[in-house]
């Protein structure tokens, strides 16, 4: 059949989790493409809403349950926002616990996405389980690095998923600097499953479209932004602080969604891995920076399919960066800090760097210093728009060449590049041909 | 045959699948022994019927209902994945407005009017109220907690694999907190929920230096009344405790959308 004459319809039924359960709709016509719509079908659960009546310290507590893979970054995106609103400033050791807290998820997220997501695809097989029985070498290794990070996070706040030993101002048990040790001593040992996992990366066809688009993402005067920093956009090359978010995400709704859209200087922006290693290449550490070399990415670079490669290059910074402020709180150990803190009503924002993208929070508080008022904007909503527009682009340009299953392949790898959250169950698209 | 076993999620952050994802050291026994027939995650198979289905999330609109019951009608076991699967969890909160109020606080006036009007918006925005599996459909064996507790979804993964019935110990987080040692969270001058809440973790939260919120739901024989008043006697307010037992929403009375 004649790629250029066919007329078909993709469906996609619930593509995401977490973020956005969605649906993707590609409609074909005698070679030419009429419709591509990324719906979001995710059910609504309101924390905007229900965290009304909440004490100051349960609402990132609570808000942590947003996302499973992200639950750090939301509590962290929380935490700033509410003492932003409470005034409180915070030590330098719970800067760095929380800085350590944050790497521990990148690691954990990336390395889940990159060898369980992304890998899969490019060698050919629906999901990793094949691999158990031809690659049985790689799958132990990701099994290895993702419960280091898994380990890691748990050393750091006391669980791996919803931790709860991390709150306003600092850490309500502090972590162990034997186990604390342990970890570091764990990532030393990983390096050598790092640059196996380089060396699988550089193996990889990445396809090769691009589609200029605008990078957002937070930048910080004196290191790769992850958990702190302003509103840094690639277009106008010109930060925002964060309390002026809304002027970046400029929401808005469509019926095909239950997310609310981002658009900021163009139609729609990116965020991301990628994202981050475009606005902030030159802050990465070294080890990561000769990465993306070593994996052909050089910035700018506006091809979406390469995130999976800056995932890679952020899974070696995260690791040297750890490595780096884990001795630093071994070397000046851990004090027992006073987490007090006195109720008052204010409005607070807080963003920070989560595996996906960029995130912020806001909450208000009344005078009884009751939560009053609350929102969040996660980086999947950011990235939606832009995704969508990616695959209006790309699809007219791979129709002419690709056969059905490889266009669908392509559309696939493209959501699963963006997020993890999306990429897992695009395994269920459908393809069908009207003729 | 191995046995099919199957994974999947309603309202939730998908953090429990998570949690199984995270029992590395016995992911690759547990393959050998079972056959993951769907798991949105990684597979791309869609299975007719199953042996045991893992079903995280809470029901939150009719969609979500009918996939629940075409599941439940496949499934020989149905288990419940984490609290929002067994108690509708923190977004059973949500149930304590009406969904246009809801709507409104989170998209605003203007678009609460549109997805409440417009016809095409019914189908995905048709929000009813946070419930949780067993309000719907016959549930088997629930893994409580936010998030399960891997050691429990593996007590109940070998009991189902040896022909046995997996049985879970009705004991308090507070049994457990005591035997790990741990100073009482009402000593320190705090108050916790572990006296009436399920235990099974181990008492996790109190071991990492914070509370029990109750997430993995309340004892059928907890005397309420007597944990309100010692709430009391550390100072709570009516309203306070009243915010405390909505948290998780970890009571039958409470997830139902009916005050307690």
């Amino acid at each position: 059949m004649n790629t250029a004459t066919k007329t078909f319809t993709i469906d996609v039924n619930h593509v995401t989790r977490v973020e956005g359960h969605g649906s993707i709709r590609i409609d074909t016509r005698a070679g030419e493409v009429k419709e591509v719509l990324l719906q979001i079908v995710e059910a609504n659960r309101f924390f905007e809403s229900f965290t009304r009546g909440m004490q100051p310290h349960e609402v990132p507590w609570i808000v942590g349950r947003i996302c499973g893979i992200c639950c750090v970054g939301h509590q962290l995106a929380a935490t700033k926002a509410v003492e932003d609103a409470l005034g409180l400033q915070v030590s330098s050791q719970t800067l760095l616990l929380r800085k350590l807290l944050n790497a521990s998820q990148f690691l954990q997220s990336h390395t889940l996405h990159v060898y369980f997501l992304a890998v899969p695809d490019f060698v050919g097989v629906p999901s990793v389980l094949p691999l158990i029985k031809t690659h049985p070498e790689v799958v132990k290794r990701a099994l290895g690095l993702k419960k280091l990070a898994n380990d890691f996070t748990a050393v750091m706040g006391g669980r791996a998923l919803h931790p709860m030993s991390n709150t306003l101002k600092g850490w309500r048990k502090l972590p162990s600097l034997e186990e604390m040790a342990k970890i570091r001593d764990r990532l030393v040992a990983a390096l050598p499953d790092l640059a196996e996992t380089v060396a699988i990366v550089k193996t990889l066809k990445i396809p090769p479209y691009e589609r200029e688009t605008e990078f957002v993402s937070l930048h910080h005067p004196d290191e790769y932004a992850l958990y702190d920093g302003d509103i840094y956009s690639s277009d106008t090359k010109v930060s925002v602080p964060v309390a002026e978010y809304r002027r970046v995400t400029n929401e808005f709704t469509v019926p095909h969604s239950t997310t609310k859209w981002s658009k900021w200087h163009r139609e729609a922006y990116s965020v991301g891995a990628l994202a981050r290693v475009n606005n902030n290449f030159d802050q990465l550490h070294p080890a990561a920076q000769q990465t993306a070399a070593d994996l052909g990415l050089r910035v700018p670079c506006y091809n979406p399919y390469m995130n999976n490669v800056a995932q890679v290059v952020e899974i070696v910074h995260c690791a040297h960066d750890s490595l780096a402020m884990l001795e630093q709180a071994l070397d000046q150990g851990l004090v027992e800090e006073d987490l007090g803190y006195t109720k008052q009503a204010g409005r607070g924002y807080g963003a920070t760097e989560v595996p996906r993208g960029i995130l912020f929070h806001e909450y208000a508080f009344d005078d009884q210093g009751l939560c009053c008022d609350a929102n969040a904007i996660i980086p999947t909503s950011q990235n939606i728009n832009n995704i969508e527009r990616d695959m209006k682009d790309f699809v007219p340009r791979m129709l002419p060449s690709m056969s059905k299953e490889e266009l669908t392949l392509h559309m696939e790898m493209l959501l699963r590049a963006y997020d993890p959250c999306i990429s897992c169950s695009v395994h269920m698209l459908n393809v069908e041909f009207e003729d | 045959m191995k046995p099919k076993v199957a994974f999947f999620d309603m309202a939730s952050c998908e953090g429990c699948q998570l949690a199984i994802l995270n029992c590395e050291d016995v992911m690759l026994d547990i393959l050998a022994l079972v056959d993951i027939v769907e798991f949105r995650e990684a597979l791309s198979e869609r299975a007719p019927r199953f042996d045991i289905a893992f079903i995280e999330g809470s029901i939150n609109r009719e969609v979500d209902a009918d996939r629940l019951r075409s599941i439940r009608a496949r499934a020989t076991y149905l288990v419940s994945l984490g609290a929002c699967a067994c108690n509708g969890n923190v977004q059973a909160r949500s149930n304590l407005e009406a969904p246009a109020e809801n709507l409104e606080r989170v998209y605003g006036s203007e678009a609460r009017d549109r997805v409440q009007k417009d016809p095409r918006f019914w189908p995905l925005w048709a929000h009813t109220r946070v419930r949780p599996l067993k309000d719907l459909v016959k549930v088997d064996f629930e893994l409580r907690g936010c998030p399960v507790d891997k050691n429990e979804f593996l007590h109940l993964v070998k009991s189902l694999l040896l022909g046995s019935i997996p049985r879970f110990p009705s004991k308090a987080v507070c049994v457990e907190c005591k035997m790990n040692g741990n100073e009482c969270v009402f000593e320190r001058g705090e108050t916790c929920m572990g006296q009436i809440t399920y235990g099974g973790c181990n008492a996790i939260c109190i071991n990492g230096g914070y509370r029990c919120d109750g997430c993995r739901g309340t004892l059928p024989h907890a005397n309420l009344e007597a944990h309100r008043q010692l709430l009391r006697e550390k100072g709570l307010s009516d309203q306070e405790i009243h915010n405390r037992y909505h948290l998780f929403c970890s009571t039958d009375n409470i997830n139902r959308g009916r005050l307690a």
